[in-house]
Formats: structure tokens, sequence, C-alpha cells
């Protein structure tokens, strides 16, 4: 079942009033299935993050239409069905806290739709349990690490029981540890059955996803599985992307003379490759 | 120019309920010229170290010499040394204000007082080191610049001040792929071409490894490890525990090696990789 409709996007802004409008999104066709892993890759200024906001209504179309679950997003009336349906995560951990003490932030959304107190208090505990930040419910935000406060934001968001999550580079900001924290628990919230769109910069992130979109000048350029998505890596880099390591070292073979089998990208087909 | 760093204690918020020690007996000595990668998590001091470096923050014992100047010393004079060095704060591209690329990049050697023309001199000598084509983009406003471009126009900004310590606080953050090669390989050229010191402090492990002569590892305000690449990222299990990781063809050795494949360890680069791979599929081939 689809659950994310994206139907002849456009998206035009002004820099100014004189300006003529810049088109940042030009026609974009995407539907998502329910509970699929989508990874929107492309070089910087590709319109990833614009088609990004224009899921859960914080940008409306300039042409086309966005509908989530069925809700239209630039139907007025649908707006806080469409947010209740997509949630969203951001890059900067820090401008996505709004409270003092980490269980209030995880209770500010449902707090905010009237959600009943005993209600909110099982989605907060529920919520920091799957973010593995439960323990931590009476600290401070200002006291975490960037993972953790990244965990927080992720926490908010499920507070508000999302059917799909759009994360807009949670892991740009974040270290190592931190970096391998979020994506851990963004697998973890796919295997629970969350429709999850991850915009990224982070190849090996990429190619975690069941499924890869490929933003250039406004446009999917390209749309498939990691495997068909990465096997022209010349095409990939005059993108301005690069491809995972596995399959970057499974071309260096290649050209050495070694016959490596099509398909190669990730750690568990190279060990079935080198074991075979 | 030399850095000296000796015994630096940093405690924020002392005598106040949040008192937080973010450097305990810090000590290193940089030599001109060396390209070092500091790295550790998120609140492990790094931009406490640096911000020493230059004289925003004043330790509260130890000493910080730049040259042969004690900067941490009472009353020194920090003008002169903030002008030798450059320190680039992460996301820089917010600090980019003037109408075009040229304007922007010229603020700082004007404010120093020079003549139009060595001015004009500096602005296309940075432009050119960075990479950013004089002809094409001196004119143009910074916001019509991609990601990769702002973040150039500002380190061109910093160059033209013609610093003799750089200090590059996550340069690479938020770009693409192409647009981080493009900035690793303008690093390396500024490393090539002149006589500057550079300290990269970065979370990209594959970053510090390609273009670091010797890494600083801090972990709760105190050096950790310090040494080469080779010898820092052997500390594989530390390094994991302290939040930080391996480059990603050291993990992915690793990684086939937790499950089984007889490969040997130490490589770093996907170069280094391809060579271990080739020389373990040779073996196998020749077992047949």
């Amino acid at each position: 079942m689809t659950i994310i409709k994206i139907e002849d996007l456009v998206f035009e802004y002004r820099r100014d009033d004189e300006s003529p409008p810049v088109k940042a999104i030009g026609g974009v066709n995407i539907d998502i299935e329910e509970g699929s892993f989508t990874a929107v890759i492309g070089r910087n200024g590709s319109g990833k993050s614009t088609l990004a906001k224009n899921i859960n209504a914080l940008l409306l179309p300039s042409g086309g239409a966005v509908y989530v679950d069925g809700f239209r997003t630039s139907d007025e009336g649908a707006l806080w069905e469409v947010r209740r349906r997509a949630g969203m995560v951001f890059q900067n951990p820090d401008n996505q806290i709004v409270s003092a003490i980490i269980e209030d932030d995880v209770a500010f959304g449902p707090e905010n739709i009237g959600v009943e107190s005993d209600e909110i208090r099982r989605r907060v505990t529920d919520a920091l349990r799957s973010v593995d930040m439960y323990e931590e419910r009476k600290k401070s935000p200002h006291m975490l690490s960037g993972g953790q406060k990244q965990r927080v934001a992720i926490a908010g968001v499920i507070a508000m029981r999302p059917k799909c999550i759009i994360f807009d580079e949670p892991t740009a900001m974040l270290d190592p540890g931190g970096r391998r924290e979020v994506m851990d628990i963004l697998l973890r919230l796919h295997r629970d059955g969350i429709t999850i769109v991850l915009i990224t910069h982070f190849m090996d992130e990429a190619v975690k996803a069941d499924r890869i979109v490929i933003m250039d000048e406004g446009e999917v350029v390209l749309d498939g599985s990691p495997a068909e998505i990465f096997s022209r890596p010349d095409r990939i880099r005059a993108l301005h992307l690069d491809v995972p390591l596995a399959v970057d070292l499974c071309d260096r073979l290649r050209r050495r003379g070694y016959d490596v089998p099509p398909g190669i990208v990730g750690i568990e087909e190279m060990v079935a490759y080198l074991c075979r | 120019m030399s850095i000296k760093v000796k015994d630096l204690v940093h405690v924020y918020g002392e005598k106040s309920p949040y008192e937080t020690p973010a450097l305990d007996k810090v000590s290193f000595e940089i030599a001109d010229g060396e390209f070092i990668g500091l790295i550790g998590h998120t609140g492990s001091g790094k931009s406490t170290l640096v911000q020493h470096l230059n004289g925003l923050l004043k330790p509260k014992s130890g000493q910080v010499f730049i040259g042969d100047a004690e900067i941490s010393a009472k009353g020194a004079k920090l003008t002169d040394i903030r002008r030798k060095i450059g320190l680039l704060f992460q996301y820089p591209e917010y600090q980019l204000f003037e109408e075009t690329v040229y304007k922007d990049i010229a603020f700082g050697p004007a404010n120093l007082g020079l003549s139009k023309d060595d001015t004009d001199d500096r602005v296309r000598e940075s432009m050119s080191t960075v990479g950013l084509d004089f002809d094409t983009f001196a004119q143009r406003s910074p916001f019509e610049l991609s990601g990769g471009q702002k973040r150039k126009a500002v380190i061109a900004g910093v160059i033209a001040m013609r610093p003799e310590v750089l200090i590059l606080d996550e340069p690479t953050a938020g770009l693409d792929p192409k647009s981080q090669r493009d900035m690793l390989d303008m690093l390396l050229n500024i490393k090539e071409s002149r006589r500057v010191t550079v300290i990269l402090i970065s979370h990209n492990m594959d970053d510090v490894v390609r273009i670091a002569d010797r890494i600083i590892v801090l972990e709760k305000g105190r050096v950790a490890l310090d040494g080469p690449p080779a010898e820092v990222f052997a500390h594989e299990e530390f390094l994991t525990s302290i939040g930080l990781g391996l480059p990603l063809a050291a993990e992915f050795m690793r990684e086939l090696r937790i499950r089984g494949v007889d490969i040997e360890g130490g490589a770093l680069t996907a170069d280094e990789a391809e060579e271990s791979l080739s020389r373990y599929l040779k073996a196998k081939e020749n077992v047949r």
C-alpha cells in the first residue's frame, strides 16, 4: 500500500520580490510503500531537503500534489492529519529540543494535540524506551551528547505515533558513536513497521535502505535497489556522489582481473563472495 | 609556526554547581608545517582546546606558546597572534556577509591596511589556492554558491590573511561526497604548497587518515593517543569505546575478520584494502 504519494511535484521560490522564481523541484513522481525504507541522496542543492519538507507540509507544492496516507498536504484542513502521520527529524539536534527536562520535551507534541494525560505518560515511556533514553528521562537535554539529543528528538516524533518518519541528514553533525546510535534506532523503527525516508550524504547509510532515490537539479535521476543504483560507479560519481566501499573495492578487484560477481553492495555479500 | 601546549587546564563554571573540567593537563608540541588531525567525541574538549590556541579562552593553569610567544601569559598581546592564526568554525558559510565573493575575501586584507593592488593579489591568490575560478566566482553573490563553494570562499577569506597556523573545525560536515573530495584535495594543496601548520578537527576518520601526518585523540579533556595514523588506528577497541570509529576501510576489514574471513589487518584506506583483498584472493587461488 502506498503511504506517501508525490505526484508531479513542482516547488518554486523567490529570493526576493524582484528576482525570478527558482525551480527547486521540477516535476517529481515518487510512490512510497508503507513500511519501506527509502534513502534519498543527491549533491548539495539537488532538492532533497526541499522534497522532504514537502512531505510533511512544512513547504507546500507550487504545482502537483503530495499525499500522506490519503491526506493532501495542500488541503488546509488536513495539515494536522498530515503532520501526525509524517514526523520529521532534522540535522541539528539543538534546534529541535524545546523543554528543560527530557520527558517534558517528548510530551510536548502529544500535549499539543490534546492527548489525555495517562495516554501521554504511556507514549512518553514507550518512546523513550524505544530510543534507549528512558533512564535519562529526568535529565536536562543540554547535558546530553549529540547522538543522545538526536535520540530525544526522535522520541518526540515517535510519541506522536507517526506512520512515517522523514530523517533529513540526522547524522551530519554527530561524531562516529552518535552516528551509530542514530542509525541503530532508525533501523529498529523500520523493523517495527514505520515507513522511513532518509536523506543523507553517507553512502554507507544509504546502502542499508530497500530503495534509493537519487535527486539531481530538482528531478529524480535514478530510482532502484542499492544493487541496481550502485552497479555503475562512474555514473554515481558524475552525480557528485560516491559508491559504498564494498562496491568500490569490487570494482577495483575486477580491474585487476578478478572475476567478482555483480550485486555486492555491503559486508554480507562480500563475506559470501570471499568465503565461497 | 610551531605550537606548544604545556599542562593546560581549563574549567567551565568554576566554583559554581555546574563546574566542569574541560581540559585536564593537556600537553603536546606541534612542529612548524605539521598537519594534525584532532579527533574526539562531542564534548571531549576539542573546541575548548583550539579556542586556547588563539587566546579566545584563558587557561586556569598551564601555558600555550605560539612560536616563541606565550599567549597564555598575563597581558600577552593577542592582536598579532590572532592575525597569524586562521580559525574556521563549524558551518562557516553562515559568516559570509558581503555582496560579492571578492568583497568578502578582500575584507580582511583591506582591514590590515593593504593597498588596493596588494589586496587584489591576495584575493586572486587565495581563490586559486581553494580552487575557485576568479573570473567565474569573484563577482558572484555568496548566496549563489553551492554549499561546498561557500565554504571554500570562507576559507579563501582566512587564507588571504596569510595565517601561519590554520585551524579548521569540521570543514567537510554536511557536504556531498564530491564536495568532500574537492575540499580534501584543497587541503592537500594547502599542505603541500605552503609552510602553514594545520589542525583539522573532524568526526570523519577517512578525512583524517587521508591527510594528517599525525593524530591527537582527546578524551575527557586529556590526550588519550598521539601518533601517526597507523599507530593511532591500531587501537580499534579503544577508539570505538570512546564514541569514535575507524576509517571505513579499516572498519570494513575488521568486520570481514569478525565474520570469519581470514584476512590480514592494518589497511586504513581503500588502496590498502584493495591490496589486502588482492593478496587474499591470490593466496586462495594458489591453494586450489
